[in-house]
């Protein structure tokens, strides 16, 4: 009843979470288990991120500036994020100007209501789609589906993930977890009027997949697109692409709905030169990628005579709201930090329950979406899906630093968790620590660990929560003496005397020339 | 040089040969090696599992029982130790500590060190006299690499390892898969991780991994273990530590 209480100014509203597809139905332990036991996936996996790593390193390598330019993107993206109010109004001013129209949706429901009315307007009751992850975060195949409009995706991968009714495991290689075989048998069974014969070779494969796009090409009047950027100088909209079906999509439809994170703006058209540099090399390891599109609202008579641009908030400004996380919206996409990822390599993209899975993944899903951390939420394990190993910093070419971000998450996880078992342990053993004479004591007790260890002085089966440990590891015996009694015993001390003096007569002999002289006097 | 000596809980409790070869190092080098009674823990469990109140004493801690003067570097044969007390202390003290103990860690941080950079950067040293006649395989822990940036100072100091036969680790910069609670809390996936390591670790036909961190030694050496694999473990500092005079005998390495 606090409207009746007028004494104190309410909490400002706190920007809503995004809603879509955002949050798995399991923690990530318990996914990357099944996942795990895929032997398949992790072949593949392995194979894909190991060959594209080879690739990024070789195209970065060869820039005598890619570090200059990773720093350029970090300060491009940084001061975007800093006034981003500002540069989306002044995108939407400069598309209107160039015919276009501006769309503005709170969250995945309004941004799918927006497109659905848009789409039906022109009458269409199918559409083509650009591979785009701002669509499949919204789900808007699935709500387009269920108004009665069928989208066919266009990328070659994205079309095998939705022929197989299957989700994206990966940013930039949505179908990483399928080979060649299964490409085929989803191709057999989708796509009608396929030819029987089909072999498993890429050519033949892609080809298959290039006569049933063809015709939806030429037949559909309607495109939806993501964008990799959007220049709010001139109203500019850019798609980067390896197949060049993203091109046809832009430019052979009637109309076009393009729906675009509000963190894909950029500011000026020049800085578009830094990232058309730093995302090829990034994601693919090319150093151009093969399409690149630019649309500037509508030109009469050539390409779609209807613009529509979608911006997509869905969470992204609740991430602003933290100073620390935020820089997770400067994320470009490039998914080099999946490529690098032990974790990524071994869990797959499932794992993640996320449109964006990864270590870019693990940090920008809970801050789009939160973690309620005390209702037990899948997004709240996400932060501890590393092991900190800094190689995604090292990849980025925006210079994320995820592993501080996951730590930065973790505190805000346990803030937010309130007491459980671990907080408990947590402050016990930091309690103990704190004081040397506790701390020493703590230390006998573990030495008595001595007594479980078996005659190996092996350690081989642990207590939960340690168990997870002993699956696959021993554990060493502690020792009988710690280093501190060591170094305060006798044995110690005169260890440490011999090695002084071992050390002094060494240096003095090589200060001396051994000459026959000094050889006599010893 | 007056050094200060920290040993890590981990080190202190768990694996004091590594310590003690730590110290006699320098010892051998000239040095005088002080250990501060009151030292415990940096707290960086607390800090990667997501605990940055209950740490806040044991940051104080570290400050204190290393802020003296008279004490010119800190060393720990620990790169994530030496990590957690460089990249994170401050942020803690930033957060939840008071302006002593901002300057405090200030203070320390600047001076801190793990090992090889230790030797290389400080005393500026690459042949500490070491003698050790067997195969090695060095993995750099990702800490050590990509927080501290050691680079090859590792490598620098066990090529000029007196009759030893190093042997390089395919792909060594690949994370063993230990993450700390990591290890714990996505056992499967860290499991995963580790079986990976082992293998290129046994590929290498080495009797001995070494690394800079007792922490990743401890999971691929409780790895090793298990499939008895036949090669053992030991940390960077007990290789320098050991000399023709007083070499470090090899333990039997299961089978
Ligand atoms: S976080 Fe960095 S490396 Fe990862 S996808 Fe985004 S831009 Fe690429």
């Amino acid at each position: 009843m606090s409207s009746t209480f007028l004494g104190m100014p309410a909490a400002p509203p706190r920007s809503p979470y995004g809603s879509g597809n955002l949050r798995g139905d399991e923690k990530f332990p318990k996914a990357a288990h099944h996942e795990l036991r895929n032997d398949q996936l992790r072949r593949n996996l392995r194979k894909a991120t190991h060959t594209i790593r080879g690739k990024r390193l070789n195209v970065t390598a060869e820039l005598p500036d890619w570090e200059a330019l990773r720093d350029a993107g970090s300060a491009i993206k940084t001061d975007t994020m800093n006034r981003l109010p500002e540069l989306l109004e002044q995108l939407e001013r400069k598309v209107t100007e160039a015919g276009g129209t501006v769309h503005w949706a709170r969250d995945a429901d309004e941004a799918n209501a927006i497109v659905t009315r848009l789409v039906a307007a022109t009458g269409s009751e199918e559409v083509i789609k650009v591979k785009s992850m701002a669509t499949q975060e919204i789900g808007l195949n699935e709500h387009l589906e269920s108004q009665g409009v069928r989208a066919y995706e266009t990328d070659l991968a994205e079309l095998i993930v939705q022929l197989a009714d299957d989700k994206p495991s990966h940013i930039l290689v949505p179908a990483i977890h399928r080979n060649r075989d299964e490409i085929r048998e989803i191709f057999l069974k989708e796509i009608p009027g396929v030819d029987p014969e089909l072999n498993a070779v890429p050519a033949e494969l892609a080809a298959a997949a290039r006569a049933y796009l063809r015709e939806k090409f030429m037949t559909t009047k309607v495109a939806i697109s993501g964008a990799n950027f959007g220049i709010a100088e001139t109203g500019t909209l850019s798609v980067v692409e390896s197949e060049g079906n993203g091109r046809m999509c832009l430019t052979l439809p009637e109309t076009l709905i393009t729906v675009m994170g509000i963190e894909k703006v950029l500011p000026r058209y020049e800085d578009l030169e830094v990232f058309f540099q730093l995302l090829p090399r990034s994601s693919t390891g090319e150093r151009m990628n093969p399409y690149t599109s630019l649309w500037t609202g509508v030109t009469p008579g050539d390409g779609p005579q209807e613009f529509h641009l979608v911006l997509l908030d869905n969470g992204r400004t609740a991430a602003l709201a933290d100073s620390v996380g935020r820089e997770a919206l400067n994320c470009i996409r490039c998914s080099a930090c999946l490529n690098v990822c032990p974790v990524y390599e071994r869990a797959g993209g499932h794992a993640y329950g996320s449109t964006y899975p990864g270590p870019i993944g693990a940090v920008l899903t809970p801050q789009l979406a939160g973690m309620h951390a005390a209702k037990d939420d899948p997004n709240s394990s996400l932060p501890y899906a590393s092991s900190l190993c800094g190689a995604c910093f090292d990849a980025c070419p925006v210079k994320i630093d995820i592993p501080s971000l996951l730590v930065e998450l973790r505190h805000q996880n346990t803030e937010q968790s309130g007491r459980t078992v671990e907080q408990a342990a947590m402050k016990a053993a930091a309690a103990v620590m704190a004081r040397p004479g506790l701390y020493t004591t703590a230390q006998k007790a573990a030495g008595l660990g001595r007594v479980v260890a078996g005659r190996d002085k092996k350690i081989t089966r642990l207590p939960a929560p340690f168990d997870g440990w002993s699956e696959s590891r021993d554990l060493a015996a502690p020792p009988k003496q710690t280093f501190r009694d060591w170094f305060a015993s006798d044995e110690g001390r005169a260890t440490l005397g011999a090695a002084a003096r071992e050390g002094a007569e060494s240096r003095a002999e090589s200060a001396t020339p051994a000459t026959d002289d000094s050889e006599e006097q010893r | 040089m007056r050094i200060g000596l920290f040993a890590t809980c981990l080190g202190d409790t768990l694996y004091p040969d590594a310590v003690k070869s730590t110290a006699v190092l320098l010892a051998r080098l000239g040095h005088e090696v002080v250990f501060p009674p009151g030292q415990t823990c940096c707290g960086q469990m607390h800090v990667n599992t997501g605990y940055q109140r209950e740490p806040v004493p044991l940051v104080r801690n570290y400050a204190e029982q290393f802020g003296d003067a008279s004490i010119e570097a800190v060393v720990m044969p620990s790169g994530s130790c030496a990590g957690s007390v460089r990249h994170q202390h401050e942020i803690i003290a930033e957060r939840y500590g008071d302006a002593a103990l901002r300057s405090g860690v200030a203070t320390v941080k600047a001076k801190t060190y793990e090992l090889s950079e230790l030797l290389v950067d400080v005393l500026d040293v690459t042949d500490v006299g070491a003698y050790f006649p067997h195969r090695v395989t060095y993995h750099p822990t990702c800490h050590s690499l990509r927080m501290l940036r050691v680079g090859d100072k590792p490598l620098k100091l066990l090529r000029a390892v007196d009759a030893i036969d190093l042997v390089e680790l395919p792909e060594a910069d690949a994370c063993c898969g230990f993450g700390g609670t990591f290890a714990l809390k996505n056992a499967d996936t860290s499991s995963a991780m580790l079986k990976d390591k082992l293998a290129h670790v046994t590929g290498t036909g080495a009797d001995v991994c070494t690394a800079g961190d007792s922490s990743c030694l401890m999971h691929i050496g409780g790895g090793l273990s298990r499939i008895k694999a036949g090669t053992r473990t030991l940390h960077l500092a007990q290789i320098l530590a050991s000399t023709r005079t007083a070499p470090h005998v090899l333990t039997e390495a299961a089978r």
